[in-house]
């Protein structure tokens, strides 16, 4: 199945290095990486679809923490998120074209359709972009395809993911907000006294980092 | 060199002596390591540094292994150093063989200067690319600034939660450029523990259900005990519940084998009543262990009937291989502190007294009561050395520390492992050539015990220059070869599956009493039982190195043995027709 996982790392030369190996180490095959600065500083974040078994997700997960570079990683498999990608498409049309000076209204009206925008219109080519689910983008390659249309290239950023609703891991709570002058406590001291343990806690499950905020 | 500054000015040292000043800060005295043209400017600083004493190997290899070995024996981070490009790819095998086996070690090797970085300098590699997987973290540093608090944090990574080798690469530009020093103001932020470690709010109470309604327990015990110095609360947790105790190979010594409770090594070469024991269990309680494939054999078929609690600090080891029913992530000391209290006494023996009925009259005692029949085996040097220990009183005192091959595993089945850090061995990774520098190591560590180096033919040939290294540090360490004329272990894997074909596992050795004579060390020749004795006596007594050429049976095999794809307790039992016989109540 695929995995999508949320990873907040240093922003250091290498860091992707070492993530990508430690996918190419466990023999999981990356789907998508994608990867960008964050709200706080000197830190990246990444989203990386993964293709592996139901039962990989913790492993990857706990191997992920392991990397010194990794500073929290969430991963969205039972969580509401918003997912999304951003794809470019340049596709043949012009007067050359079999569908001559009608093929340009055409793609407006199909991209109008995906809610695609037009980005670049040259002599030969017309380039749409448009973000979305994975699904409506391979909507909108398939549609064009199929009325006949040759797409030149494609590039495609790979999912990125976001929790809806105020959610905050306890690693981001304990780091702070960003910007806001709260004091950040250190997460990472645990109660002296381990608490009474709750029976909600069921054998060989780990706790999640990651608590959903009421 | 005096490093300390008497008013708030912090001196300006070269990045060079930055490096020996934090290294000496964070109390390392020795480092084993081999100079290059990238690394000149540290070794050029290094007489400023009194109390780091520098051993210079014969290869980067034996470095590693020597590092590796001083931290097993003495639970301090263990330190080498090698130049750029061949000086640091040598280093390799070492941080994996430390990697896997999860010991706090620091590398560090010189760069060519930053402004020629990926431009196929001489002698540059690129060291913290090849070394990813097999260190668990590596730094380059390019300025001499970052020196300080990269090798503190270092320390910090390699020593906290899993611990693991750290590889640091410095340009030598950064060796060479002056900053401010102040070993201080360098500390590493404190330290972060893996966010999924919360084994206190998980799952105890589970934990304790499931031993309190065990009637079979097993415990599986790791070589997480000795990382986590948790010795003393396994014993009382074995002793509080009666539960046997099962050693994986790095476990050894970490439970007193001595104890009623232990039974002794499991796995592929486990005596058959420990692996019976764990096949028959309804409760595993795996201390620090990764159920690795050498101890579960086929893992459809392992201890079917058992529940598993793991008890580990690495959360990506839980359910890996074996699905745990009841994970306890943290340190194994603290877990079983909170443990302990909340678990009555039993003093139901009937389980222990069970799987003690399992050991009849097992191989062990064969060998010990073998009549002297001419045959020389390896199993009869190792229990002799063994024996030869305890009537000097010195069997706490002595620290093993074995090749790979067959030998390694006699080792674990006949010395008798009583003190925790008494074994040093290369268990994941498997590495021939190992012992002789790991024992260097170990000697260096811990110079009043007794160090042995138990080694085949082949892997004692991969590592053997370092006996020049042994002579030049005058280290009194007793070495003892197997000498089989084969590849054993290779070559009892082609006997029992490649129909006897013995391709490439022959091998012709040098005279190993000539050998060490060219390196002025004292050895012998022995080939009957008799003289087994008073030659381990004279090697251990002596003050010296010592080595002795055990010429042994060459085509003995280890047994029991788990063929790979079978069970735990369908163990291959030795022929019947050979004179180590076990007898028919071990079956
Ligand atoms: C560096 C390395 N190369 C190859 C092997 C594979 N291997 C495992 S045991 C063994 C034979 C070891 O022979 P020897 O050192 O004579 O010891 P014996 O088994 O005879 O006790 C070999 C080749 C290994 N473990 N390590």
């Amino acid at each position: 199945m695929l995995h999508t996982f949320v990873a907040l790392v240093e922003d250091k030369p290498g860091v992707l290095t070492r993530v990508a190996s430690l996918f190419r180490r466990l023999n999981i095959n990356i789907v998508s990486l994608t990867v960008g600065e964050s709200e706080r500083p000197e830190t990246s974040r990444m989203t990386i679809v993964c293709e592996a078994p139901d039962h990989a997700a913790h492993r990857i997960k706990a191997s992920l923490y392991k990397l010194e570079i990794t500073i929290d990683v969430d991963e969205m498999g039972r969580s509401e998120a918003v997912i999304r990608e951003l794809c470019l498409i340049k596709i043949a049309a012009g007067p050359s074209h079999p569908n001559g000076q009608q093929s340009r209204s055409q793609i407006f009206e199909l991209a109008n359709v995906f809610r695609a925008r037009v980005v670049d219109l040259a002599p030969e080519s017309i380039m749409l972009e448009m973000t979305g689910s994975s699904s409506k983008i391979e909507g909108l390659i398939q549609v064009v395809t199929e009325s006949g249309y040759t797409i030149l290239e494609v590039s495609r950023t790979g999912r990125m993911a976001m929790r809806r609703g105020m959610h905050t891991s306890r690693v981001l709570k304990a780091l702070g907000t960003p910007g806001a002058d709260t004091t950040p406590t250190n997460a990472f001291v645990r109660p002296p006294n381990p608490e009474p343990l709750g029976d909600d806690i069921l054998p060989n499950q780990f706790d999640d980092v990651h608590e959903e905020e009421e | 060199m005096n490093i300390n500054s008497s008013n708030n000015q912090h001196p300006q040292l070269t990045g060079a002596e930055i490096l020996w000043a934090t290294l000496a800060g964070e109390g390392v005295t020795t480092v084993f390591g081999y100079p290059g043209g990238a690394i000149l400017p540290i070794y050029d600083a290094l007489r400023k540094f009194p109390t780091v004493h520098h051993i210079l190997t014969r290869h980067e290899q034996g470095a590693s292994h020597m590092a590796d070995g001083y931290a097993r024996a003495s639970g301090r981070v263990g330190v080498c150093m090698a130049t750029s490009g061949p000086g640091a790819t040598n280093l390799v095998t070492g941080l994996a063989t430390a990697m896997l086996d999860s010991i706090p070690m620091i590398a560090i090797t010189g760069q060519v200067s930053s402004k020629v970085l990926g431009s196929d300098a001489f002698q540059e590699v690129d060291i913290t690319g090849i070394t990813l997987p097999v260190t668990k973290h590596n730094y380059l540093v390019t300025r001499a600034e970052d020196i300080a608090p990269t090798v503190r944090k270092a320390f910090q990574v390699a020593q906290q939660g899993r611990p693991g080798p750290v590889l640091i690469d410095i340009t030598k530009d950064a060796q060479q450029a002056t900053a401010a020093f102040s070993f201080e103001d360098a500390a590493p932020a404190p330290h972060r523990d893996h966010p999924m470690l919360r084994a206190e709010s998980t799952s105890i109470q589970q934990a304790i259900e499931l031993i309190l309604n065990a009637k079979r327990p097993v415990i599986l015990a790791g070589h997480g005990i000795a990382q986590s110095g948790a010795e003393a609360e396994v014993l009382a947790f074995a002793e509080r519940r009666q539960v046997p105790v099962a050693s994986t190979l790095l476990g050894l010594g970490s439970f007193p084998v001595h104890h009623p409770l232990a039974l002794g090594m499991m796995g592929m070469h486990g005596e058959s009543w420990v692996n019976h024991a764990i096949q028959q269990s309804d409760l595993l309680l795996a201390f620090g262990m990764r159920f690795d494939d050498r101890v579960t054999g086929n893992l459809a078929h392992y201890a079917p009937n058992a529940k598993k609690i793991h008890i580990e600090i690495d959360p990506s080891e839980i359910s890996k291989n074996v699905r745990a029913d009841v994970a306890l992530i943290g340190d194994l000391k603290t877990i079983l502190s909170t443990l302990l209290p909340l678990i009555p006494a039993s003093n139901d023996a009937s389980w222990i007294s069970e799987v003690n009925a399992m050991k009849g009259d097992a191989a062990v005692r064969d060998i010990i009561n073998l009549p002297d029949n001419g045959h020389l085996y390896a199993a009869h040097v190792i229990h002799d050395i063994w024996r030869e220990a305890v009537a000097a009183g010195r069997e706490r005192e002595t620290i093993i520390v074995t090749d790979v091959g067959q030998h390694q595993m006699w080792e674990a089945q006949y010395f008798k492992h009583d003190a925790p850090r008494s074994l040093v061995t290369s268990g994941g990774l498997g590495t021939m050539g190992f012992a002789l520098p790991a024992a260097i190591g170990a000697k260096v560590a811990c110079p009043t015990k007794d160090v042995w180096v138990i080694a085949g033919d082949g892997g004692f040939q991969m590592t053997a220059s370092e006996l020049s290294t042994i002579m030049q540090e005058s280290l009194p360490i007793n070495i003892a070869v197997i000498n089989n004329g084969f590849l054993g272990m290779v070559r009892q894997w082609q006997e029992a599956f490649y129909d006897k074909n013995y391709s490439a596992s022959p091998i012709l050795s040098p005279n190993f009493v000539m050998l060490a004579g060219a390196h002025g060390i004292e050895g012998s020749h022995v080939s009957e039982r008799k003289n087994v004795t008073p030659t381990v006596t004279k090697a251990r007594t002596g003050g010296k190195p010592f080595l002795i050429n055990f010429q042994v049976e060459k085509e003995d095999g280890v047994y029991p043995m788990i063929a790979p794809g079978a069970a735990l307790h369908e163990m291959v039992r030795r022929p019947q027709h050979d004179p180590l016989l076990e007898t028919a109540e071990d079956e």
